[in-house]
């Protein structure tokens, strides 16, 4: 106990740590009807740990070769003690942390978080689900199966519409004209060393913002949170955080555990696309748009429409702050409150019939 | 400081901003454009493949199809109920997928997003906005050649 002491009070010398201590032992997180959306941001976070810890434990077996890819994961999942439970980990945690990313993502809209002076907290939150997406999509081939493939052949093909440079981003992210192994090689490369170190960066930020601006209260809650009395931040709400963290690891566990990750059929570049064929349920409803819209809509293509509405509507959400400025002062604009939920019934909607095989 | 010193002393200040400044932008442009180039790989130099013998005629029985590689890329060869060879591009117009000959529509279909291609190689329903590419077919014996350009 007393070398822990001295230790604290060398380290508070040298770097003036009380004030910060003082911080937290001060930080109070408003209480009010709508206050478990405070809880998922840390959720995200949470899953996000699980993804470094269990992505670097694949590194020490993976193979980012076309040859010899599918075979490392096939030898993980086979032959590597509790491999078939790290890798399950990691791809079910990945889908849960983008899924805690979208509820926490909701949950800021619909409470008008995003207003003036949190600008910054909602554009950086949009680009950490970009990433989040970026490391879906990314880890998504490394396995070098079948369907990951033809995903990628998809995805990248998309992103060749985008004018002027379409063709440029195609070659980069491809390494040449087609997926083949230097797709791989790269994608490993943004996976594991590019898109982490943006996302520390970006994390920083996003919790940097958090902690200079405190939690925000909406306008019509804000009566209530001065009647209740604030959680302290610590212990209280880091407890509380705690059991969702658990609760979390429960569910994770159990998906890892009863519904292993499957690793499909090795890719062939020279096979057709197997039918059945999907992504990863949250690009479902790209995906069901991009297959009902006819081939041409106006003399436009149909694919550069829907990929045109999918750009205008993120640019959209990404400017909700600018385009609801009064927000900032209680008067939420009813058009994007509306335009923002018929968006998002759609996406479910869409997703929802996808998964229950409405549209197949 | 009389007003000419002070307006030569601006004067040179302005000087050495824009001369620390263009260094900047030197020295960022000097190590940001190799890095831009670097990214781009250099086009590997293939030998053009323009034939192939695709398939034999014995393993394709009527209302079958088989992809074939063509070069970098996938083609299909289809043998119609009727005992005709065609062959196509088997890239999809839409998104780049590899399309399958599907014995239960008797044509060319992509999983990937319900594009469906007549005999001919036209597109007729689903979202794929343009028709395959069709090559030209040879039969020599029981080999059967395809040639880009037909």
């Amino acid at each position: 106990m007393d070398v822990a002491r001295r230790l604290w009070q060398a380290l508070d010398e040298r770097l003036q740590l009380r004030p910060l201590i003082e911080f937290a032992a001060h930080k109070e997180v408003p209480q009010h009807r709508h206050s478990w959306a405070y809880y998922f941001g840390g959720l995200t976070l949470f899953f996000l740990g699980v993804q470094i810890v269990t992505g670097i434990l694949l590194l020490l077996y993976y193979r980012p070769t076309a040859e010899a890819a599918f075979e490392s994961v096939q030898f993980i999942v086979t032959r590597v003690p509790f491999g078939w439970l790290v890798r399950s980990i990691h791809s079910w945690s990945a889908n849960l942390m983008v899924l805690a990313a979208v509820v926490h993502m909701l949950s800021v809209f619909l409470l008008g978080s995003y207003a003036k002076p949190r600008e910054l907290t909602w554009w950086s939150g949009l680009a950490l689900l970009g990433v989040a997406l970026g490391f879906g999509f990314s880890g998504y081939l490394l396995p070098w199966n079948e369907l990951s493939f033809f995903a990628t052949r998809i995805g990248t093909d998309m992103v060749s519409k985008v004018p002027l440079i379409g063709h440029w981003l195609l070659t980069f992210l491809r390494g040449g004209e087609e997926v083949t192994g230097a797709t791989l090689t790269r994608f490993f490369g943004l996976h594991v060393a590019v898109l982490p170190m943006i996302t520390a960066a970006l994390v920083g930020l996003h919790l940097g913002l958090i902690q200079r601006q405190g939690m925000h209260v909406p306008g019509h809650l804000a009566e209530e949170a001065r009647r209740r009395r604030p959680l302290r931040f610590i212990p209280n709400f880091v407890l509380r955080e705690s059991i969702v963290w658990l609760a979390g690891l429960a569910a994770l566990a159990a998906l890892a555990a009863f519904l292993p990750w499957e690793l499909g059929v090795k890719a062939d570049p020279f096979a057709s696309a197997p039918a059945g064929i999907k992504p990863e349920w949250y690009f479902l409803f790209m995906f069901e748009t991009l297959k009902l819209l006819p081939a041409h809509v106006l003399g436009i293509e149909g694919e550069l429409v829907g990929l045109g509405v999918f750009t205008l509507a993120g640019a959209a959400w990404f400017l909700i702050p600018v385009l609801d400025r009064g927000a900032a002062i209680g008067r939420r604009s009813r058009v994007v409150l509306v335009a923002g939920l018929a968006a998002l019934a759609a996406v479910v909607l869409i997703t929802a019939l996808s998964l229950a095989g409405v549209l197949s | 400081m009389t007003d000419s010193a002070a307006a030569q002393q601006s004067s040179r200040r302005r000087f050495v901003n824009w001369l620390l400044g263009t260094s900047v932008g030197a020295t960022l442009a000097a190590t940001v454009y190799p890095v831009f180039r670097f990214v781009i790989p250099p086009p590997v130099a293939e030998a053009p493949v323009n034939r192939v013998l695709a398939a034999r005629l014995s393993e394709l029985p009527p209302n079958s199809g088989k992809v074939f590689r063509f070069g970098a890329r996938p083609g299909i060869i289809v043998r119609t109920a009727t005992g005709e060879v065609r062959a196509f591009a088997a890239t999809c117009t839409h998104l780049n997928c590899t399309v399958q000959y599907r014995p239960d529509f008797q044509h060319i279909w992509c999983a990937c997003h319900n594009g469906h291609y007549d005999l001919q190689g036209k597109n007729i329903e689903g979202p794929p906005p343009r028709p395959l590419e069709t090559f030209r077919v040879d039969l020599a014996g029981d080999d059967v050649y395809v040639t880009r350009g037909a």
